[in-house]
């Protein structure tokens, strides 16, 4: 999960919207099914109230009408069920064949639905009708007369229409009674959704904080596993293999410390007969300077002087880098004129004259004095030995978000690197061209810079000038991390 | 180099020499002086080796190969410098070098297998006036044996004494003297001393010192100078003062004074 688009289909908003689905579709089915019944039960006793009512009257008036109906008998049965004041807004309406009375000029037969017609010649019904945007409760009730039908169906019906808007309003009430209740019980599930998918992501989240640790090299992170659900059986498992991690990796570390350490043990241990054996070499340069030897015998002299040198470096060279393994390095950091110390490096070397210097005065750094010319030498050696005249060394300060830097350029004009080893140039025994093999150095002298470049902090680049050569930048804090070594 | 100076070179080694019979000889090869090094070192190659190298630049040597041989060797070969190695069996070299220390002001150069920061920092502090990395070359270790020397031999006229303070300061008899009282100073850190003093008020660099004092690379060790600062503080300066003599000028290096 990244943006905050991500976000919005991360597990915690998924599992609040289903819970929040859940409890709005029940909360609005049981609002939909009470007001339902209650709306039914309230127009049944509406209807059945109304219909009731209407028979009685019709029963009560009918015995008083003769038969067969004229307009006038069925005006009086209008007039008559109609009674005023007993019952509200009633429009009734009698009719036979094709004569129709009603207490409402503007009703006509067309106003009663046909259905409720053929049904009301012989049984009582209802039906609600809309009539000018109000729902009216329609009654039909067959006349039966005793005489002279013997209670037969006469064919007369008197039609009630009674407005239905008590039952409205009271209908609007319950709807509104339904809303009330299902909003803020939605609402509330939205608040209670949010809590339990919060309880139930709380160990997720903890799993997504504990793998992130694990991910940032800290294998010693446990989860707390609580209860036996899935996620717990998770949570166990991520242990199990945190634990596996651990393990594993404490395997390779001591492996690497032993292998590291073999290192160290060996140029260790050569050093000491290196020790001997380089406190003569001198001894036997002189003599094979010496005119009385036998040719071999200095030329052996010779060889065994110069290898015991070259092994001397070798074993040096390895012990540093042991030193940097072991981190045992040390940076004794003083603060120092910048051209200057590159200028004294240079010309310790005797290479003032080989290189062309832009070293701008006033350049002031925290830097280990003897580390910083162990860089500077290695660079320049090596671009005098791989690279072409003219090497050039340049010296410039730059101002960036984490403070001043100092970068020193060491450029040649040799054939430059190729690109596949640009990048393993500081590789311990690389050597780019197999015919160089044997050259006077090492092989450890660019891992050795590389080393001293990051103790100090900084970075070493190498890569190939657009014009031809090879150019390394290194890049070191103009501050040391550590303090200046002071001991006032 | 002939029959003579090798069997006597041998007998040096072998059997140490009153210090009474001492004699200043001159090197067979070299125009320089000759030195009696006592050489205390414990794998006998690397000593013999060294011997090898010291005696053909035309040294006296006495080599002992502990702590406690060492010591008595101070007393019976009466060496004019010391070369020391920080590993020995029984007295480590630490122990053997504060001791030296105490007794008086041999020129000690150590010795140290490992260039291991602690060493070097432990090294300087018990006292040691330099150091050198095995393998060492004997070329090398003769030039750090001459520059160790060089401190003490300084050419300034005669009978001249300069006042700084408490410190009265005499650069040919290489004497200093505290509120009248003499001060036992080390080779390295009379030298020091002599090189500010030289300059009141001239700040001079890590680098700079390590040239001078040490004939070190301007861009070597300037742990060097701090530990020789750091002793010589404690016998020049008041303790629990700011130090008056030998002051830091953070981010540039030292200077003497002003007072």
């Amino acid at each position: 999960m990244t943006g905050p688009l991500a976000r919005l289909r991360g597990l915690r908003v998924r599992l609040a919207s289903a819970c929040l689905l859940v409890a709005a579709f029940a909360a609005l089915a049981t609002a939909a099914l009470t007001y339902r019944e209650a709306r039914t039960a309230m127009l049944q006793r509406a209807q059945d109230s109304v219909v009731r009512s209407v028979r009685d009257r019709v029963e009560a008036v009918a015995p008083s009408v003769p038969f067969p109906p004229d307009q006038a008998a069925l005006e009086r049965i209008v007039a008559l069920v109609d009674t005023r004041g007993n019952t509200d807004h009633w429009i009734v309406a009698a009719g036979y064949r094709d004569l129709w009375a009603t207490t409402d000029r503007v009703l006509t037969p067309d106003a009663i639905p046909t259905a409720l017609r053929t049904t009301a010649d012989e049984v009582t019904a209802f039906q609600r009708v809309e009539r000018e945007g109000v729902i009216w409760l329609a009654v039909g009730v067959p006349v039966t007369f005793a005489k002279p039908l013997n209670g037969v169906l006469s064919g007369v019906q008197v039609y009630v229409l009674t407005p239905m808007r008590a039952q409205m309003q009271e209908e609007a009430a319950l709807v509104r009674a339904a809303r009330k209740g299902a909003i803020p019980a939605v609402l509330l599930a939205l608040v209670l959704a949010l809590v339990v998918a919060g309880g139930v992501l709380r160990p997720v989240r903890a799993l997504q904080r504990a793998t992130r640790r694990l991910a940032q090299g800290r294998l010693d992170t446990r989860l707390q596993v609580k209860g036996g659900d899935e996620l717990a059986d998770l949570a166990r498992d991520f242990n199990h293999t945190a634990a596996a991690l651990e393990q594993h990796e404490a395997r390779l570390r001591t492996m690497e410390a032993r292998a590291r350490g073999f290192a160290a043990d060996v140029s260790h241990e050569l050093r000491t007969p290196l020790a001997a054996m380089a406190a003569v070499i001198n001894v036997l340069d002189e003599d094979a300077a010496a005119e009385h030897l036998d040719p071999d015998t200095a030329a052996a002299l010779r060889l065994v002087s110069a290898e015991t040198g070259k092994l001397t470096r070798l074993v040096d060279d390895l012990m540093e880098i042991s030193r940097f393994d072991a981190g045992a390095a040390a940076l004794h950091v003083d603060e120092l004129d910048v051209a200057e110390a590159v200028r004294r490096c240079l010309a310790a070397r005797s290479w003032s004259g080989a290189v062309t210097t832009h070293l701008p005065e006033g350049i002031r750094a925290e830097v280990d004095p003897r580390r910083f010319d162990v860089v500077v030498a290695n660079l320049v050696g090596n671009a005098l030995r791989h690279g072409a005249p003219p090497v050039e060394v340049g010296l410039g300060t730059e101002r960036r978000a984490d403070g001043v830097w100092i970068v020193l350029r060491v450029a040649d004009r040799g054939p430059g690197l190729a690109a596949d080893t640009l990048h393993r140039v500081f590789e311990r025994f690389y050597k780019a061209d197999s015919a160089r093999a044997r050259s006077v150095g090492s092989g450890l002298g660019m891992a050795i810079t590389l080393e001293n470049v990051r103790l100090h902090d900084g970075h070493i680049r190498a890569a190939n000038r657009s014009d031809g050569g090879a150019v390394f930048t290194v890049e070191l804090p103009r501050y040391a991390r550590i303090e200046v070594t002071e001991d006032a | 180099m002939t029959a003579f100076g090798r069997e006597e070179d041998r007998s040096v080694t072998t059997g140490p020499i009153a210090a009474a019979k001492r004699v200043r000889r001159r090197g067979l090869f070299d125009t320089e002086p000759m030195v009696r090094v006592l050489l205390i070192e414990d794998d006998p190659a690397v000593a013999e080796g060294l011997a090898i190298g010291l005696r053909r630049q035309g040294h006296a040597t006495d080599v002992r190969h502990t702590g406690e041989d060492g010591l008595a060797g101070v007393a019976a070969f009466d060496p004019d410098l010391i070369v020391l190695d920080l590993m020995l069996p029984g007295i480590d070299g630490f122990e053997v070098c504060r001791r030296i220390r105490r007794a008086g002001n041999l020129p000690v150069i150590m010795l140290t297998a490992r260039n291991e920061d602690m060493d070097v920092v432990l090294g300087l502090e018990a006292g040691a006036d330099d150091y050198v990395v095995k393998p060492v070359q004997a070329r090398v270790l003769e030039a750090r044996i001459r520059a160790v020397l060089r401190r003490t031999e300084s050419a300034a006229p005669a009978g001249r004494r300069e006042v700084h303070g408490e410190l009265t300061l005499d650069r040919t008899a290489l004497t200093v003297l505290k509120a009248g009282r003499p001060i036992a100073l080390a080779p390295s850190e009379l030298r020091l001393l002599l090189a500010l003093s030289a300059s009141p008020g001239q700040v001079f660099s890590r680098g700079q010192l390590l040239e001078s004092v040490w004939e070190h690379p301007y861009l070597g060790d300037s742990r060097l100078v701090d530990a020789c600062v750091k002793r010589l503080r404690i016998k020049i300066e008041e303790p629990d003062r700011p130090a008056r003599y030998i002051q830091t000028v953070r981010g540039f290096g030292y200077r003497f004074g002003p007072l």
